[in-house]
């Protein structure tokens, strides 16, 4: 993203003796002596210009798609099929909202997304924590062996997993139901709570636990009154991530769950599109916006917490 | 990686050589004690049965010919389905379309996540928005990412042809351009709308590269006068190196398999021309209920990423070495 920068056509010797080389990219280190304060000034300005224009660019690639569904969310039947589209809606209005209810169940769903992801990461954190901490604490075979299935489990094609999940949830009468997306979720979210988890649980350091031994408390009562509290923060970010990861999700949504007032959002918002495609666009956009308000609202309060507690992984593990 | 003796073991001296371990810390090391195993199995036992056993079950499919409505039993029948699937043109093509897109939409993700994140490591004003909307895309679902970008790319109503009409770049009277419908424009659309919903992740793990990596060196080597390029060549590229290997190669393996933004965009059309090996083999499973088929599909799939993985790992170490 280099910028030319405007300094260097300009005549250069206001006080370097010597002739500055020609502007060739491995310039050393005594060039830089030579550069006047003006033009150290000036180049700084060009460069400072051209990172705002790149952000520009980002802000408009990133941001544009999201104005545009809320844009069109908000328009009537009559300006949504005009040839030309406005950029806001001249006559904003919730008919779309209004109308999404309507043509779909979508308000049953949302229940079924809520639910699901709330059991499932509810569960899989849970199950996750006890088991995050022994791998934490214990470096041993099963430790490593499950580092490595975290890994691969995260590599491999769904159908070659949802084709026996299929046929082992069939048999367990558990397709078409809440319940078995659950116990799907569950365990396909657990890699990634694991992975969190067990981030937050080196950052406890190991002399609080030590101490709590030799005031005489056992390992549970050291993990519950030590250790549990100290990780409350990392908890709630690995319960929302998984939450979120549950509402989005829509492969497994898809093949396990057949009956509309089973299925959860991710799949409703298909049947908006129908067979061929041919969509209802506004109760489209506007069921759309209101299947991404949770993961937004969770990502905004997340925010700083994400980004540590994948680094926190990352960094130890 | 040495084998350390457990803490819950003899205190070891400070600090010094550790002490010679006895049998009973050996087979600590090793296994795990009693309490771990307890707090380990609750999470072990769905997972080895929802996930290893699934995954096994899924590659012993693939040498039958199991069926979604069985007419008669199951069969063994070794390796028919992957002898089928060597002359099976669509499952080629569809190879290749996958391979086409995870390359572009790695590569898309990868140098836009760069720019961005050595951007958000600057002191700018506005950053803030930028870092709120490029996590945004992470947040949303996958199907509403879909539904959103063919708003954008619809013909009539889209912003982009609007767009590009108001910019003089498409005629007003011309036709306008149905992105997700026309053979040529189908797959280079989706891949940006791949490059779109992946970049959020890069951008974190580099940027949080970017910010592991020491302050003092880049001070340094720009009070010694190296250029921007050069700070970048010597001082930032080789402590991201190892981060952006790593992220590249994992989204390498999630943009193949990826499904569901596909799904919704064109359904694999037109005229299969965005048809990603998983449309591909979800389609054989669940349409035509070809289980066994589509298992090899998934084994091959498997097979065919782990050969690729493994040269581009090893060209990155060789790299490495010399």
């Amino acid at each position: 993203m280099s910028v030319p920068s405007p300094s260097r056509s300009r005549s250069p010797s206001l006080s370097a003796p010597t002739p500055p080389a020609p502007g060739a990219p491995g310039m050393k280190g005594a060039r830089a002596m030579k550069r006047t304060p003006a033009k150290v000034r000036a180049l700084r300005l060009a460069g400072g210009a051209g990172q705002y224009l790149a952000l520009a660019c980002y802000l408009i690639f990133l941001g544009f798609p999201l104005l545009w569904l809320l844009s069109t969310s908000f328009k009537t039947a009559r300006e949504l099929g005009s040839l030309d589209p406005a950029w806001l809606p001249r006559h904003p209005g919730l008919d779309n909202y209004r109308a999404a209810f309507d043509a779909q169940p979508l308000l049953r769903s949302a229940l079924n997304s809520l639910v699901v992801a709330c059991a499932a990461s509810l569960i899989s954190v849970t199950v996750a924590v006890p088991a995050a901490y022994a791998l934490a604490r214990h470096r041993s075979l099963v430790g490593r062996a499950s580092s490595v299935w975290i890994l691969v489990s995260q590599t491999f094609p769904f159908v070659l997993v949802i084709i026996p999940l299929f046929l082992v949830l069939k048999n367990l009468r558990l397709i078409d139901s809440i319940a078995g997306l659950i116990a799907v979720y569950v365990v396909w979210n657990l890699p990634f709570s694991l992975w969190m988890l067990q981030g937050y649980v080196k950052a406890v350091p190991p002399s609080l636990e030590e101490a709590a031994a030799i005031d005489g408390a056992g390992r549970v009562r050291t993990l519950v009154s030590v250790v549990l509290p100290l990780l409350a923060p990392g908890l709630v970010a690995t319960l929302m991530f998984s939450f979120v990861t549950a509402w989005n999700e829509f492969f497994f949504a898809l093949v396990l769950l057949k009956s509309p007032e089973n299925q959860t959002m991710s799949v409703i918002l298909t049947r908006f599109l129908g067979a061929e495609g041919v969509a209802d666009l506004g109760p489209l956009a506007a069921a759309s916006v209101l299947a991404t308000i949770p993961g937004l609202v969770f990502f905004a309060l997340l925010q700083r917490r994400l980004v540590g507690g994948m680094l926190a992984g990352a960094v130890k593990a | 990686m040495s084998v350390t003796p457990s803490r819950a073991g003899a205190v070891p001296d400070s600090r010094g050589t550790p002490p010679p371990r006895t049998p009973a810390q050996r087979r600590r090391a090793l296994g795990l004690d009693r309490s771990a195993w307890f707090l380990l199995l609750p999470a072990l036992i769905p997972v080895l049965v929802l996930s290893v056993g699934p995954l096994l079950y899924g590659a012993a499919l693939a040498f039958t010919d199991a069926q979604a409505v069985r007419t008669s039993d199951t069969r063994f029948i070794g390796l028919t389905n992957f002898l089928d699937l060597r002359f099976d043109s669509l499952f080629w093509d569809s190879f290749g379309i996958g391979l086409t897109w995870s390359v572009c939409v790695t590569a898309g993700q990868f140098a836009l996540a760069l720019g961005l994140a050595l951007l958000l490591d600057q002191n700018l004003r506005l950053r803030w928005l930028a870092r709120t909307l490029a996590l945004v895309p992470w947040a949303m679902p996958e199907v509403v990412v879909g539904v959103m970008w063919r708003l954008v790319y619809h013909s009539d109503a889209g912003v982009l042809n609007k767009t590009l009409t108001q910019l003089g770049l498409l005629h007003e009277n011309h036709e306008k351009i149905d992105w997700l419908a026309g053979l040529s424009y189908a797959l280079p659309a989706a891949i940006v709308v791949g490059v779109w919903a992946g970049m959020p992740q890069t951008t974190v793990v580099l940027l949080a590269g970017l910010q592991s990596a020491p302050p003092e060196l880049r001070e340094a080597a720009q009070l010694d006068g190296a250029g921007v390029w050069r700070r970048f060549t010597a001082v930032t590229w080789p402590a991201l190196k190892p981060v952006a290997v790593a992220i590249t190669a994992l989204n390498f393996i999630w943009n193949f398999n990826s499904f569901g933004l596909v799904y919704v965009l064109t359904r694999g059309g037109p005229g299969g021309q965005t048809r990603l090996p998983m449309l591909f083999a979800y389609e054989e499973a669940f349409k035509y209920g070809q289980f066994g088929y589509a298992a090899a599909m998934g084994l091959v799939m498997v097979a065919v990423i782990a050969v690729l993985l493994t040269l581009f790992l090893r060209a990155k170490l060789k790299e490495e070495a010399a």
